[in-house]
């Protein structure tokens, strides 16, 4: 007997009982949809939330005040003994020879408020920013000029529209530059609109303001004295040296604060960072919906053996013919082993469909409540978890062919 | 003289549990090519055990058996699988078509077993056309009388060409008429293609038909007429 030929006759076989040939597919189906579905959505996520942390910036360092990670020790528990971070912090960050993994530096003041553009309110993220903020954070402009360094230094009145803002307020993000709008009861002359980035895991950039630094300083918030900064965007010169850098940056911060080894005053946190938190919540995920995918695969292929033994049971009379007519018990051996995982493979084909049309749907409604995310169906996915299948086929199938294929042909033809 | 099979002194037993049954004691005869033999005796006399031995689907308890020179008595389960593929035709009583499949490739079947790949379907056909149902090829076992369904099994027990045909009551699931015919087409196959045949049956008209009856009671060679088959070829 040929491959071909057993393959051929295991076919007709199965489909000479439909019926029980789909019900009998039913577990692998339920779990190879739960793979591949499980799969996409996953990966459709990583992509998504991938693309927007490095959509924030490249080689990009997060430096604020407050010790995140120290134990709750004298610090932590009297409260605010953490000094915050000054522009001169931030200065001195910048200064390539204390610190020459640092490529520029970006303090900012963030806070929220209400911008009114003719009867038009809208809240948004008012950000004071300095020039360098366009290029640490890949900002793009779509009209008009991002700030300059004479608008910095002249505290001037000028503001950049997030696209989302200006949609808010123009209904439109063109042909904005040069309208007047006021933030929290100020005006303030519109220079630039910048380049949607589409909503992130951080919430929608889009929907913030950016005005000077000094501008923020003197007239939107109360700290102007003390030369406070919120948080410092600090851009390594290459992925290589984001580490270096931020050991650079906390020795500098450790020596301006004077704080002891083990009592960081401040954080410091990487894109890096970000994604070894997102990846460890979807790997316990993976692990965790993987466990019900493999739970249903083993109980469909406990499905598929107990219908291949009512099988051999049903067919113990063709079994002794064959015998008889010269089959050798690698025959009977081969023609129930295909007969088993071809069975698993077509659940395992219809459970990739099935699957497949699952990250399809999630992909429609996740379109459909706008949020920007795609499930991708891998072809590695699909391979893996037909082959899966079919190997649970065979080997759930060995029990039962070799039950059929070690049965006494004299036997076998008696059986009625 | 040339002995198609020989067997000596072949016994065999059944163990359930206590009780063992001898359903072969110490049975010896031979079997010229081109034969054409009956077995005969009460039910339960060892008829079909005989012939499972003989077609060597079952090894005897002990004795010696040559099948074509062969010493079958030794033999592993792929070489007894090998020997009936290529050395017997099997007809039984109740037909055993497989019933997916249709007639051509019922009679296919043995010729895959063997590995064969390019003439198998000639040969099939070849077969088909010698029991006269080269018209129904494609149909399946349902869709044919008892009579065709015995000939179709017949197709499939000559197409390897085989040194012996063993027929296990081969008219007993048909009416008269109809199994005076199978038993025609049986002679006539032996006639012209010199095959041995052997035939269990518990029909004296058909016996009288072969040229020697063996008889068996209680699993004992009753009688072996030998004196028949100079009658016969007269
Ligand atoms: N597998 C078996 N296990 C136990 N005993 C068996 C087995 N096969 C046959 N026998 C016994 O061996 C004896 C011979 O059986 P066998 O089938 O050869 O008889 P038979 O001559 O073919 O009868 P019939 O004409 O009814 O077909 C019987 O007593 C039977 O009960
Ligand atoms: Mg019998």
């Amino acid at each position: 007997m040929t491959f071909t030929q057993s393959l051929l006759e295991a076919l007709e076989s199965l489909s000479g009982n439909k019926l029980r040939s789909g019900l009998t597919v039913l577990g692998i189906v339920i779990g190879v949809a739960a793979v591949i579905a499980m799969l996409a959505v996953g990966r459709g996520a990583e992509e998504s939330i991938t693309g927007s942390i490095s959509s924030i910036g490249t080689n990009l360092l997060f430096v604020f005040s407050g010790d995140a990670g120290g134990p709750p020790g004298r610090n932590g528990g009297s409260g605010n003994n953490d000094r915050p971070l000054t522009l001169a912090d931030a200065k001195a960050i910048a200064d390539p020879f204390a610190a020459p993994s640092v490529q520029s530096v970006a303090p900012a003041l963030q806070g929220n408020g209400t911008v009114t553009f003719a009867g038009e309110n809208s809240s948004t993220t008012i950000q004071g920013v300095t020039p360098e903020y366009a290029s640490v954070r890949n900002l793009e402009v779509a009209e008009g000029e991002f700030l300059n360094e004479e608008q910095l230094l002249g505290r001037m009145s000028v503001v950049v529209l997030g696209p989302e803002t200006a949609d808010n307020l123009f209904g439109r993000h063109e042909g904005v530059v040069g309208e007047t709008i006021r933030i929290e009861g100020q005006p303030f002359r519109v220079i630039g609109v910048l380049v949607a980035k589409g909503g992130g895991a951080f919430g929608s950039e889009d929907n913030s303001v950016y005005i000077p630094f000094t501008t923020a300083q003197a007239r939107l918030t109360r700290r102007g004295a003390r030369d406070e900064v919120d948080i410092i965007f600090v851009q390594a010169a290459s992925a290589e040296n984001v580490l270096q850098a931020s050991e650079e940056i906390a020795n500098i911060l450790r020596q301006r604060h004077r704080t002891p080894i083990g009592d960081d005053d401040f954080t410091i946190f990487t894109q890096q960072d970000f994604l070894s938190t997102f990846e460890t919540i979807t790997g316990v995920l993976t692990i965790f919906l993987g466990g019900i995918a493999g739970i249903s695969l083993l109980v469909g292929g406990i499905g598929i053996m107990n219908i291949m033994l009512v099988s051999v049971t049903e067919r113990t009379r063709e079994i002794g013919l064959r015998k008889a007519l010269g089959a050798r018990k690698r025959d009977i051996l081969l023609q129930f082993l295909t007969e088993s995982s071809l069975l698993s493979l077509i659940g395992g084909v219809i459970g990739v469909i099935f699957g497949w049309l699952i990250g399809l749907i999630v992909g429609q409604i996740a379109a459909a409540s706008d949020t920007n995310f795609t499930p991708v169906v891998g072809a590695d996915a699909i391979l893996l978890s037909t082959s899966f299948s079919a190997l649970i086929g065979l080997f759930f199938g060995i029990y039962p062919a070799s039950r059929a294929a070690n049965l006494e042909p004299v036997e076998a033809l008696r059986y009625e | 003289m040339d002995w198609v099979i020989e067997a000596r002194g072949l016994t065999k037993t059944y163990k359930m549990g206590e009780i063992e049954v001898e359903a072969l004691r110490d049975v010896s005869f031979q079997i010229e090519r081109g034969e054409i033999l009956a077995i005969m005796g009460p039910s339960g006399s060892g008829k079909s055990t005989l012939m499972n031995t003989l077609g060597c689907l079952d090894r005897p308890t002990s004795g010696d058996y040559l099948l074509d020179s062969e010493a079958v008595s030794n033999m592993n389960d792929d070489q007894l699988a090998s020997i009936r593929n290529r050395k017997v035709g099997f007809v039984f009583q109740s037909f055993n078509l497989l019933p997916r499949m249709t007639a051509i490739g019922n009679v296919e079947l043995p010729l895959r077993y063997a590995g064969l790949t390019e003439d198998r379907r000639e040969r099939a056909i070849q077969a088909l056309e010698a029991v006269g149902l080269k018209d129904r090829m494609t149909h399946r076992p349902y869709e044919l009388s008892g009579g065709q369904q015995q000939r179709v099994a017949i197709a499939r027990a000559i197409v390897p060409n085989p040194s012996i045909i063993m027929a296990d009551e081969p008219t007993g699931n048909l009416d008269s008429k109809v199994g005076k015919d199978i038993m025609s087409l049986l002679l006539n196959l032996n006639r012209e293609r010199g095959t041995t045949l052997i035939i269990v049956t518990h029909d004296p008209v058909i016996a009288e038909q072969t040229q020697r009856i063996i008889r068996l009671r209680d699993g004992y060679l009753e009688s072996n007429s030998q004196e028949k088959k100079v009658k016969a070829k007269q």
